[in-house]
């Protein structure tokens, strides 16, 4: 677990808008990297293209190579689908399946690929991603209940919790904590901290403050004006970007003296 | 709440925040009584009927609410109770026939609501006894037929339009056309299935399956529609949420998307049956009617509660109120049929519908 990411000469469309241009970007395994860069700057179009949701989008399409440890995820002969079993992702907005207890939500990625697995090995899958999500303490007694039932930033660990339960070699995460109070956006913070000994992260932030807390590297993405595609501005280690970054404009934008 | 609210507000109370008066709780109630009381002295002076006090009784209520109203509490509070009145009225207005309706049907039907009813058919029966066995029967195996039919289309349609069909233009196309079927008058559906049926078995055939195709013409769009209506407001979340976890499409919409709006679309579909059992005039054409049971829908005619309903009103025999009684219990029945359907989509969405305890 925890692979690799690798993308050269990425351009990515809705259909002929060309949203994001030209991303090269290196993201070591077992490390978090934070995108930070102002609404509209392609980081979580970008984020989407990395495990294929993009493409979801009616005439989304990209161009260049994007590599998982060398292979190529854009290949003719690769399974989307495949893709997504290898590269988790948790979403801006808390979004358990509403149908499912908190149990089932956990293993929905096994339940709803048909996999078939035992009891225990469910159960055994069930306790290691809830407690690799720092959830299994606060629920683990009411495992039969909707997920729908917890608040938004158990729901959002429930989501971690699902996305991990598929063992994947990368988590995405868009905007992760915006949605979140600030003890449940702490709560997930230490998570990243925990879980970037297994995994890969990449997320999307608009907190810098975030970006500096739990990433290693940072990514600025920038976009010139309307219309214009985002691009990567800077990529380096973290503590680089926020003190002395290379660019004017990364400079610009950490130190709040954007536009 | 106490006291007339007539007497002046407080005099620290800045003019801007200030309330004017206020009507006391039994107004409006009291203001209809009285209303109602004046009104019928009038109609039994010019000697009206009840038809006209009601509606005198309405304006002049409506009117004189809204006057007293402006002159103790102001405009504003005068609008809003005349709306309230209104809007009442209309309420009362649309429950008039609906309750009518129900009250007749109820009344007429008794009579003949006995065990006999349900447990015999018409074969020869020339007066005075027999029942609609075999006219349930034949409703619900052609409404069953009809539904068998229409749902799977119905339901893939939707999900095609919903998921699949991303506005293209065969989509649209399709989206056209089931609004223009939803428009279809019965009679034409009975009439293309017939003449369908007319055209590959030759002239003057009449089964029941017949009319569970003209049924099922009318029940598809309808179909449609509400699930349609359905899918559209599943959180388009869930279904990125499952596709991120490297589901695919198909299994995402049958465990994901259908699950979480099943009772929905339970609701839709029984509520299309219900609109399509009381069909009649597809069904005359289509089918037509028997006397005896019978239980095949692919040969000769059959009997259906609203044909049979028809014909007994249309065309009794002699002696007439044996017919008469028979047609409003058929009706009383079939009214049931909906009811107990109704309450089955409402049990079925609450069974279906995600928890959050």
């Amino acid at each position: 677990m925890g692979k690799s990411v690798e993308a050269k000469d990425l351009n990515i469309y809705y259909g002929s808008f060309l949203a994001v241009e030209g991303v090269n970007m290196t993201i070591k395994p077992k490390t978090v990297t934070a995108l930070i860069g102002p609404s509209g700057c392609g980081k979580s179009t970008f984020l989407r293209s990395i495990n294929r949701m993009h493409e979801n989008i009616p005439g989304a399409r990209v161009e260049g190579r994007l590599e998982l440890d060398g292979q190529d995820l854009y290949g003719a002969n690769v399974d989307p689908v495949g893709v997504r079993r290898q590269i988790g992702m948790v979403f801006q907005r808390p979004n358990p399946f509403p149908t499912m207890s908190i149990y089932d939500n956990v293993i929905a990625g096994m339940k709803l690929n048909n996999k078939k697995a035992s009891k225990s090995e469910l159960d055994d899958t069930v306790e290691r991603s809830l407690r690799g999500a720092n959830l299994w303490n606060e629920v683990k007694d009411r495992l039969e209940k909707p997920g729908s039932g917890l608040s938004g930033g158990q729901q959002q660990r429930l989501c971690i919790a699902r996305a991990i339960a598929v063992r994947p070699d990368v988590l995405l995460m868009d905007e992760p904590c915006s949605a979140l109070d600030p003890i449940s956006t702490l709560a997930i913070e230490d998570l990243i901290n925990e879980l970037k000994n297994d995994y890969t992260i990449v997320i999307v932030t608009h907190n810098m403050q975030q970006a500096a807390r739990v990433s290693d590297f940072t990514g600025f993405f920038n976009i010139e004006g309307t219309g214009k595609p985002g691009k990567l501005v800077e990529l380096d280690e973290t503590k680089t970007i926020f003190s002395q970054p290379k660019q004017k404009a990364t400079e610009d934008y950490v130190s709040g003296r954007f536009g | 709440m106490t006291g007339t609210g007539l007497e002046a507000p407080a005099s620290t109370t800045p003019a801007v925040l200030r309330r004017k008066g206020s009507l006391p709780r039994w107004a409006p109630l009291g203001i209809l009584a009285a209303t109602a009381v004046v009104m019928a002295g009038v109609a039994a002076a010019t000697g009206s009927g009840v038809g006209l006090w009601a509606f005198l009784t309405a304006v002049v209520y409506a009117v004189a609410t809204y006057t007293t109203s402006r002159v103790v509490e102001g405009a504003r509070k005068a609008a809003d109770r005349l709306v309230t009145v209104i809007v009442t009225g209309a309420f009362v207005l649309a429950m008039v026939p609906l309750v009518s309706v129900l009250w007749t049907v109820i009344a007429q039907g008794w009579e003949r609501f006995d065990v006999t009813f349900f447990t015999n058919s018409m074969r020869g029966i020339v007066g005075e006894g027999g029942g609609a066995l075999h006219a349930i029967q034949g409703t619900l195996i052609i409404t069953g037929l009809a539904a068998a039919m229409s749902i799977p289309v119905g339901v893939l349609t939707a999900i095609y339009l919903v998921e699949y069909g991303s506005n293209s233009k065969l989509s649209r196309a399709i989206t056209f056309f089931v609004d223009v079927m939803t428009g279809i008058p019965s009679i034409v559906a009975g009439l293309f299935a017939y003449a369908l049926f007319t055209l590959l078995l030759g002239p003057g055939v009449r089964f029941g399956f017949v009319g569970a195709v003209a049924l099922t013409v009318l029940m598809i769009p309808i179909v449609v529609r509400s699930t349609e209506e359905m899918l559209k407001i599943v959180p388009n979340e869930l279904r990125e949420a499952a596709f991120a976890l490297g589901v695919p499409k198909w299994r995402t919409i049958l465990k994901v998307v259908i699950p979480t709006t099943a009772g929905g679309i339970a609701t839709g579909i029984t509520l299309a049956i219900a609109r399509v059992i009381g069909e009649t005039a597809p069904l005359l054409v289509t089918v037509g009617l028997a006397t005896g049971v019978n239980l095949n829908p692919f040969d000769s005619r059959m009997a259906t509660l609203p044909v049979f309903s028809y014909y007994s009103y249309a065309t009794p025999g002699v002696p007439r109120d044996p017919f008469l009684d028979r047609a409003w219990t058929a009706a009383l029945v079939l009214m049931l049929i909906v009811m107990i359907l109704n309450v089955v989509a409402r049990l079925i969405s609450r069974y279906f519908s995600p928890k959050t305890r």
